[in-house]
């Protein structure tokens, strides 16, 4: 068990993907609006944009999408965006939530995709349903109520991804900063393991810890950080989905790093 | 990445060590642990470049060095990335050509280090009891003044002293200063302060230095003391290691607030220091090997127009250029050259700012670098007199066209409350404040203010250098019975150039009434103005006793500006007791300064 997780694969990488499409022997999910769907893809990409998947992202209704999109328990899964991971994170986690194990984030974006001069087209594929098994996997959902006992537990780590003006100005008490910039290289989604590794040890952020990830609204940025833990080797993720936002409105405590003017600073 | 292979001018000098990270992190990693002592972390931390951040242990400030002021594409590219990965999203310029990122969790600086190394730069004693960044005039190598360009031995200094033993453990930090010619200035208020000069000596021409020691600004600021007529260039090292001995040997180790070297040389005297130079330096150079030696490369930079791809000759001028051009350019000696300042807000720059200038420089520029500048500012140098209009094109979409770099209306504001602990007022916003004001008041294009200036800093320590500014400001706090506000000591009358002189102190002005000072300031000049003056000479005359107008003298101008600066009660005026930027009650509050590490 300890092993698998160890040795899980987070990111495709382009040149797999590609012989992969071509042997039409896995499922590419473009996650991007609808409008720049049509307009090309990578081939035989099914478009599945965040803000549908997020109208309605109830266990039932996630299943129906999967199955919608010709996916089923044994279908391997990539998922792309145009936004640095984040939006093929959420995705991607979600379909591991109801409990699709094999599925992975494009290394790159669609813009490098495309830049490198790769195939696309705007060809709609023709799918067939599918039919997916619901094994829901609440193990990688932190819930606010999870996370207010979670908190107090010396061995939970809870890790804020929002830039960090954002951070600053007010957090979920305990948690600490990792915007999700600090999370990629020059052109992957993610650092590679090595690099990842370094950094979260850097921070004391290791194995022996259960770590929970936010961001500030639909759990994106967050979702990327989910899956960088699991990249470098710390399974024992959870994503708190809905994030700040939820905690605010449910008005939950917060804190803010007093008496300096950092806003003042930026230039924007 | 692509584009880098074609830039014109790539790093010359790896300053940096990447061992270094990996060595910040595990001494971070054991400080946490407990099993490295307080006093020695911040003095291992200092050396690295990483100062405290105000009121929190968990941050630091990286202060990236740039020698001489140079900055190239690649290494404008891995900032921006930095301040977005690490930082707060911008990057802060500060007056002494270093770039900074703020709010960095200290366990992150080890991978800033690690990612600076990609690009050869280096944050390595940026802070500390060690040799400063060494800087040098933005204009070297194209003021129509200069004897020659001092850059190479500006670059060949940096490089000597960084990482030299001899420079780790100083009595207190330490300041080069190069420059291009007397007027651009900043050589009289640092520890060496250096204008080239060229001397015919047995009928061939002699390069060398006219060399300033012992000035400084701070808590109490001093004018430095020409050495000599003339020095050679052969001894300019000689003579930086004997000041540097004496400093060493002689500066004060214990009393905290009064050990940079400016107090040695005014405790010691001028002439005895001078004397005690001249037979250290006649030490040095009898007992110097042959390879204690600057290397000073003076090949010539490359400079090549950069291509077009498309030729935008005849697209007329966009609305604000002519303005622009006049208040943000200057012309090189290089006849169709200019060089371009870009107009920041108080030093700080975004990281698509950083991105943009990468692109910049690469269009525009024919050295194919840029220069960080004196004023918290950075230059596009070599850009031919056609694409100014293409390149403030190109600026307005990155929003750093604003008018005003070269002007009275960009003011230097140090870091202040935003993220220093010494901080008693937001300085930096204030700087801000008064430059929006300003453009909105078009007094960029006032010729009579241009060679004026406004220096603010946020405590009496001068990182904001207004000792030296035509109107200069150091905050504090002020009082109404139980109620604080921001307050700021006027200066009125500093300089830096040739005729560098400390302003006099005027009187406090409540950061609230600052704005309205300064224009009752220049409205008192334009009625009293003789046909020439500038703000400049017209207050200079003031603090020298020889105005023969209505307004004489400090006091006169203070009794006017009286009535301005009376605070109202908390009642009639509850924003007054705001500092800037702030939406709760103002008071006084630091934490400790780094300064004596």
């Amino acid at each position: 068990m300890c092993c698998l997780t160890q040795s899980v694969k987070i990111t495709s990488d382009i040149d797999s993907v590609r012989s992969e499409i071509r042997d039409n022997s896995i499922r590419v999910i473009d996650v991007r609006r609808e409008g720049d769907y049509k307009q090309d893809h990578i081939p035989n990409a099914v478009n599945l944009p965040l803000a549908t998947l997020l109208s309605d992202d109830s266990p039932e209704n996630v299943l129906k999408l999967v199955n919608s999109m010709g996916i089923d328990d044994e279908t391997p899964v990539v998922v792309y965006d145009d936004t640095f991971g984040a939006l093929a994170s959420r995705v991607a986690w979600t379909l591991e939530w109801i409990g699709h194990s094999n599925v992975t984030l494009l290394e790159t974006t669609y813009s490098n995709w495309k830049s490198l001069g790769l195939e696309n087209d705007s060809k709609t594929p023709e799918i067939s349903n599918k039919d997916h098994s619901m094994n829901l996997q609440s193990g990688i959902l932190a819930t606010s109520d999870y996370l207010e006992s979670a908190k107090t537990r010396d061995d939970v780590i809870l890790i804020d991804n929002r830039e960090r003006l954002n951070y600053l100005e007010q957090h979920i008490p305990g948690a600490i900063s990792l915007p999700y910039r600090t999370l990629a290289s020059n052109d992957k989604i993610l650092r590679s393991k090595e690099d990842m590794a370094r950094l979260l040890n850097n921070r004391g952020i290791t194995g022996d810890s259960e770590i929970i990830t936010y961001c500030g609204s639909v759990g994106t940025l967050s979702g990327l950080a989910y899956y960088a833990l699991k990249s470098a080797g710390l399974p024992n993720a959870k994503l708190y989905v809905r994030s700040f936002k939820e905690w605010k409105n449910l008005q939950k405590p917060t804190v803010k790093q007093e008496d300096a003017n950092y806003w003042d600073l930026s230039a924007e | 990445m692509t584009q880098s292979s074609t830039d014109i001018a790539t790093p010359k000098i790896n300053w940096a060590r990447v061992e270094e990270a990996d060595n910040f992190a595990e001494t971070v990693k054991l400080y946490r642990q407990g099993k490295y002592d307080e006093a020695s972390f911040r003095r291992f931390r200092l050396q690295h470049g990483a100062y405290g951040t105000r009121m929190t242990s968990d941050y630091a400030m990286v202060r990236v060095k740039l020698p001489a002021g140079e900055i190239y594409p690649k290494q404008f590219e891995k900032l921006s990335q930095l301040s977005e990965q690490y930082s707060i999203g911008s990057a802060h310029f500060s007056t002494r050509e270093n770039i900074q990122l703020h709010w960095v969790i200290l366990e992150d600086v080890s991978e800033i280090f690690r990612s600076l190394a990609e690009v050869g730069l280096t944050s390595r004693e940026a802070c500390g009891n060690s040799v400063r960044n060494v800087m040098c005039s933005p204009l070297s190598g194209v003021c129509c003044d200069e004897k020659f360009d001092s850059t190479p031995y500006a670059l060949a200094t940096a490089k000597f002293f960084l990482r030299n033993p001899m420079a780790q453990s100083l009595p207190r930090k330490f300041k080069f200063n190069f420059t291009c010619c007397e007027k651009h200035g900043m050589v009289r208020m640092v520890d060496v302060g250096l204008v080239p000069e060229i001397q015919q000596i047995n009928g061939s021409e002699q390069k060398g230095f006219k060399i300033f020691l012992g000035g400084g600004l701070g808590n109490r600021s001093f004018v430095g003391h020409q050495l000599e007529d003339f020095t050679p260039e052969e001894d300019l090292l000689y003579t930086s290691i004997a000041v540097m001995r004496i400093f060493d040997r002689l500066g004060d180790r214990k009393n905290l607030a009064r050990n940079r070297m400016r107090y040695l040389v005014n405790d010691m005297g001028w002439e005895k220091f001078q004397n005690l130079v001249f037979k250290e330096r006649a030490i040095v150079r009898a007992t110097q090997s042959v390879i204690t030696r600057l290397k000073v490369d003076t090949t010539p930079n490359k400079i090549k127009r950069p291509l077009k791809i498309s030729d935008e000759t005849g697209s007329s001028a966009p609305d604000g250029y002519a303005r622009w051009l006049k208040t943000n350019t200057i012309k090189q000696k290089q006849s169709d050259y200019r060089s371009v300042f870009i107009t920041l807000e108080a030093g700080d720059v975004t990281s698509n700012q950083l991105n943009a200038l990468a692109t910049l420089i690469r269009e525009f520029s024919s050295e194919g670098i840029a220069r960080s500048g004196f004023v918290q500012n950075v230059a596009l140098r070599y850009v031919h007199e056609d694409d100014l209009i293409s390149l403030y094109s190109k600026l307005l979409q990155s929003g750093l066209a604003k008018s005003g770099a070269l002007t009275m209306t960009t003011p230097v504001g140090c870091s202040g409350t935003t993220s220093c602990n010494l901080a008693l007022t937001n300085s930096h916003r204030l700087a801000k404040e008064i430059q929006r004001k300003f453009l909105e008041l078009h007094l960029d294009e006032d010729d009579d203010l241009t060679d004026s200036s406004i220096k603010i800093s946020g405590c009496p320590n001068s990182c904001g250098q207004h000792g030296i500014a035509t109107i200069g400001f150091f905050g504090g706090g002020g009082r109404l019975g139980k109620d604080m506000y921001a307050n700021y000591q006027m200066s009125l009358g500093g300089r830096y150039d040739g005729e560098t002189t400390l302003g006099q102190t005027c009187v406090r002005v409540p950061a609230k009434r600052v704005i309205p000072v300064i224009l009752k300031i220049i409205e008192l000049f334009k009625e009293n103005k003789k046909p020439d003056d500038t703000l400049k000479s017209w207050i200079h005359r003031i603090v020298n006793d020889s105005e023969d107008s209505a307004i004489k003298s400090i006091n006169d101008i203070k009794k006017i500006l009286e009535p301005l600066i009376v605070p109202p009660t908390k009642d009639d005026d509850p924003d007054f007791y705001l500092d800037y930027g702030s939406d709760t009650s103002y008071h006084t509050k630091t934490g400790k300064g780094e300064c004596a590490a």
